[in-house]
């Protein structure tokens, strides 16, 4: 296999053209941008379906009516343009079609601005629109790490018929590394048997999101239910990083898992046995993983560029057991190494006194927003 | 073992390859490689910068907050950069846009002719590789031949009359801290 230096938003692209992607609807928006501008030169390349759409409201709609025909769709944005799929996120996930839509995050609310972000865990998690549903959202910390979960991504979407969310930020949409990309597979003609394909000897089918029958839609909420089960059982992904004899666990996601890697290897050097839990699905969260390392750690470290949004699955899934604190960094502010591992020593130090970090903060502390 | 380099310098003078030629040519050495940059307003006028790691391990922070070495293009970049040098960190500076000493002693500070290097093979746009040969020859990172080899691959097809120039002045720039070792 070779090497090759790909730019972040452009290996995602070239990852997705190589699993199949038949048609991709987008529209700019930094930092994102390049992976739109990649596509918009390979897929006429290769024959296939490339559209700048008007807005992003535009794109998700096109991608749901690609999706309702059948063929590997997707479309990517970040932020602000995620906001504004909402509407069509839901239709989509109502009406139980597949599609991939990346998110490359900046810093908000609002416009915010282009910096890296993650402040759309909430969202990408728990709200990408209204009524009951949760995307399979990954998120990436690699760029090698980007490609394999695009590729993955649409089988994901077929097998599921849901919608797969590859969750980035800006770093790593901007950064380049070295990655191994894996083969091409040529586009299925094959339509699936749920897929508008034309009603040529065949009976018409209906793809809708549409029950104004009370009992009908919760019929139709109760498999929806039961096939997310079915998700959140099978799919949790996750990397555990010198956890064996961790005593102080770092919880942190994408470019902050990796960024978190470092400052492990350093509170390792300073004589800190730290360990990181680095969650590759954000939904379903890797919960039992978890589960089963707090039992070990004397306490948890969540790291996040937000204001503590994963935080709280954590706190979930902790329950109180052992200490939570929590650092911080918004407006693409990214943490840095030193940072981490300060907070790692400052709670072994507090732990050694026995009283401090250990008592005074029964559950999760938010600790000073630095 | 990893080694953080920062490239910097005003948009348009070529920070950004730079940072990238070294990219290519640590992964052609077999090394693990992080490259970033800094994106958005300062790309139109002001200070673009990128940051590269370089390593024998899977990289993990692709960011620093105190670098081990430093390209600095002009008077902004050394400014922001020489306070933020880990103490025995290398500061490689253009002595034609950096007209002062530096503050700092617990570093080490090399002024280099880029500009006028550069003005001698035809084109003040070779500083960039000129400062980069710099850097590598005080602090051998990858091999100059790997970065002549990145240089043949990556340079745009648009700049391919460059081509030699930047080789030229990727020599030059190393063999003037030669000189300065040797002296």
């Amino acid at each position: 296999m070779t090497r090759e230096l790909w730019k972040g938003n452009e290996a995602l692209a070239e990852a997705a053209v190589r699993a199949g992607v038949d048609a991709f609807f987008g529209y700019p928006i930094t930092p994102q941008t390049e992976l739109l501008e990649y596509m918009a030169r390979r897929m006429p390349e290769l024959g296939r379906t490339f559209l700048q759409a008007e807005s992003e409201i535009g794109a998700i709609n096109m991608v749901y009516g690609a999706a309702c025909a059948g063929v590997r769709a997707m479309t990517s944005s970040s932020s602000p343009g995620i906001s504004l799929m909402q509407e069509g996120l839901s239709y989509i996930a109502g009406s139980e079609v597949p599609c991939v839509l990346v998110d490359i995050m900046r810093g908000g609310p609002g416009l915010g601005n282009i910096q890296p972000g993650q402040g759309d865990y909430f969202q990408v998690t728990r709200s990408a629109g209204h009524g009951d549903f949760h995307p399979i959202v990954l998120a990436p910390s690699t760029v090698q790490e980007a490609v394999d979960l695009t590729y993955l991504s649409f089988d994901l979407a077929f097998r599921y018929r849901t919608i797969v969310i590859i969750a980035g930020d800006g770093a790593l949409g901007q950064m380049m590394e070295p990655v191994e990309m894996p083969p091409m597979r040529e586009p299925t003609v094959d339509r699936p048997d749920w897929a508008l394909s034309g009603t040529a000897g065949r009976a018409p089918r209906i793809i809708t999101s549409l029950y104004l029958d009370a009992e009908e839609l919760e019929r139709t909420n109760l498999r929806l239910q039961e096939k997310l089960h079915a998700i959140h059982t099978t799919e949790q992904n996750w990397e555990s990083y010198q956890t064996e004899d961790a005593e102080w666990l770092v919880v942190a996601f994408g470019t902050v898992g990796r960024i978190a890697k470092s400052a492990v290897r350093a509170a390792r050097g300073a004589g800190i046995r730290a360990g990181l839990f680095r969650p590759i699905s954000l939904w379903p969260y890797p919960e039992a993983a978890l589960d089963e390392l707090i039992e070990r750690v004397q306490g948890v470290l969540v790291v996040e560029m937000n204001a503590g949004q994963m935080l709280e699955d954590v706190r979930a899934i902790v329950q109180g057991r052992v200490p939570v604190r929590f650092l911080g960094r918004m407006g693409g502010v990214i943490p840095l190494p030193d940072e981490i591992s300060a907070e790692l020593a400052h709670m072994a130090r507090m732990h050694q006194r026995g009283n401090g970090f250990g008592s005074q903060h029964r559950a999760a502390e938010r600790s000073k927003i630095l | 073992m990893e080694t953080s380099i920062i490239v910097s310098g005003f948009g348009g003078q070529g920070a950004l390859f730079a940072g990238q030629l070294l990219a290519y040519a640590a992964m052609e050495s077999g090394k693990e490689v992080t490259w970033i940059p800094s994106y958005g307003p300062e790309m139109r006028g002001g200070t673009a910068h990128c940051t590269v790691i370089v390593g024998d391990e899977p990289i993990g922070a692709p960011l620093v907050r105190n670098p081990q070495c430093v390209i600095a293009m002009n008077l902004p970049s050394a400014d922001k950069y020489e306070p933020l040098l880990k103490p025995g960190g290398l500061l490689v500076y253009d002595d034609t846009l950096v007209r002062r000493a530096l503050v700092r002693d617990d570093i080490r500070g090399i002024a280099v002719p880029a500009h006028d290097i550069a003005m001698r093979h035809g084109s003040q746009r070779l500083v960039n590789v000129a400062m980069l040969g710099a850097l590598l020859a005080a602090r051998p990172v990858v091999e100059l031949a790997a970065i002549e080899s990145a240089l043949r691959v990556h340079l745009p097809a648009r700049h391919a009359a460059l081509l030699e120039p930047n080789i030229a002045v990727l020599r030059a720039g190393a063999g003037y801290i030669g000189a300065l070792a040797g002296a």
